[in-house]
């Protein structure tokens, strides 16, 4: 029954913690990203001859300000699946 | 997939997350993940084979359709690599590593289109118990392709400023060494900024490649794994599959060529000097 506990608790805090992992990265990058491309389609209003060179930048940038989110989201499908706080009571 | 217990999700994904691992000496760091290896060997040596076979056959005159498509690719690198290394001949190497690196990248990540229970099935029935398809997603293989291009920005900023300007440039900058009482603090801080930089550029480089090639594969599966909770939600994992592949083939592309850039930009930023 403890090691049911423990095992409870540590799965307990550990989905919360994927919740967290994944909901607040993704808040991040969806907000950069948006001020990004805001600042994006501003300067094609502006400049509508600049637009192509411009989205090359758009899409490198994209993948550049994503990195730290899917990086969460990597880690935090690593602890839903192969859990190595749950070692601590094997 | 067939095992003695009934299949449950979980066991379904941590098959499908398995490494084909065989130990080559002692201990977790020698366990060499055999599937990654080949296929990344395997598609290096078609790519490069296909490329270099046609370009064996190319002729100056009117170019046919497989010569168009590689000198499409070629000219496609070569404008990215114009407009970020100034420093000298770029065909010498920059260009051709760019090349590279981009067409192995991009052929890896597509291993991520092919369905994983077919190959998985299919290589069980030869005696492979697992078998990850996509080399990109083992965080082995981003790491090797990432401190390569690391050990290439020493070898660079080496050949580019001398050993000792090299060494001068880890300790002044950014920072400078004026006023000269302060000198040891701000050596001291000089050398922790360009640690934290030389630390962090290998690892946000191999991390964001797996990160987004991982999450890719594990979201399939997840998506694939709806159908176990109901009739609808069996439906309604169709569009989603498609909306996830459409947008993963997008990220398969992006994320090679942010790859290349990023080595391009590194190898340029090493041979700056001020």
């Amino acid at each position: 029954m403890e090691k049911l506990q423990m095992l409870a608790m540590i799965q307990a805090y550990t989905g919360i913690g994927i919740g967290l992992m994944i909901g607040v990265g993704a808040a991040g990058a969806c907000i950069g990203v948006g001020i990004m491309c805001s600042r994006f389609l501003e300067a094609a209003a502006r400049q509508p001859e600049l637009t192509n060179s411009l989205q090359a930048k758009v899409f490198l940038l994209l993948g550049l300000i994503d990195a730290s989110f899917i990086i969460g989201v990597g880690l935090a499908m690593m602890f839903a699946f192969a859990n190595p706080l749950l070692a601590v009571i094997r | 997939m067939a095992s003695g217990k009934d299949l449950n999700a979980t066991d379904y994904i941590q098959h499908h997350l398995t490494f084909l691992t065989k130990p080559v000496g002692e201990g977790g760091f020698w366990a060499l993940n055999v599937d990654s290896v080949a296929t990344a060997v395997l598609l290096g040596v078609l790519g490069m084979g296909v490329l270099w076979w046609i370009v064996r056959g190319a002729s100056s005159g009117v170019p046919n359709r497989r010569q168009a498509f590689v000198e499409l690719a070629f000219e496609f690198i070569d404008e990215q690599v114009k407009g970020v290394f100034h420093h000298g001949d770029r065909n010498r190497f920059v260009a051709p590593a760019a090349l590279t690196v981009f067409i192995w990248v991009l052929l890896m990540n597509a291993m991520d289109f092919l369905p994983i229970d077919f190959i998985a099935g299919g290589l069980e029935s030869l005696g492979f118990h697992a078998w990850r398809p996509v080399p990109t997603a083992d965080v082995n293989t981003t790491f090797a392709l990432a401190l390569s291009v690391w050990l290439l920005m020493i070898w660079f900023s080496i050949a580019a400023k001398g050993l000792g300007g090299w060494v001068h440039e880890l300790c002044c900058t950014p920072f400078g060494v004026r006023p000269l009482w302060a000198s040891p603090f701000l050596v001291f801080f000089n050398l922790l900024f360009n640690f934290i930089e030389y630390v962090s550029k290998p690892l946000s480089h191999s991390l964001r490649l797996f990160g987004n090639m991982y999450a890719g594969e594990l979201i399939f599966m997840l998506l694939g794994l709806l159908a176990s909770v109901g009739v609808g939600w069996a439906i309604l994992s169709i569009p989603l599959g498609v909306a996830w592949l459409l947008f993963h083939i997008l990220i398969v592309g992006l994320q090679a060529y942010i790859f290349m850039m990023l080595t391009v930009v590194y190898i340029a930023m090493a041979h700056e000097h001020h």
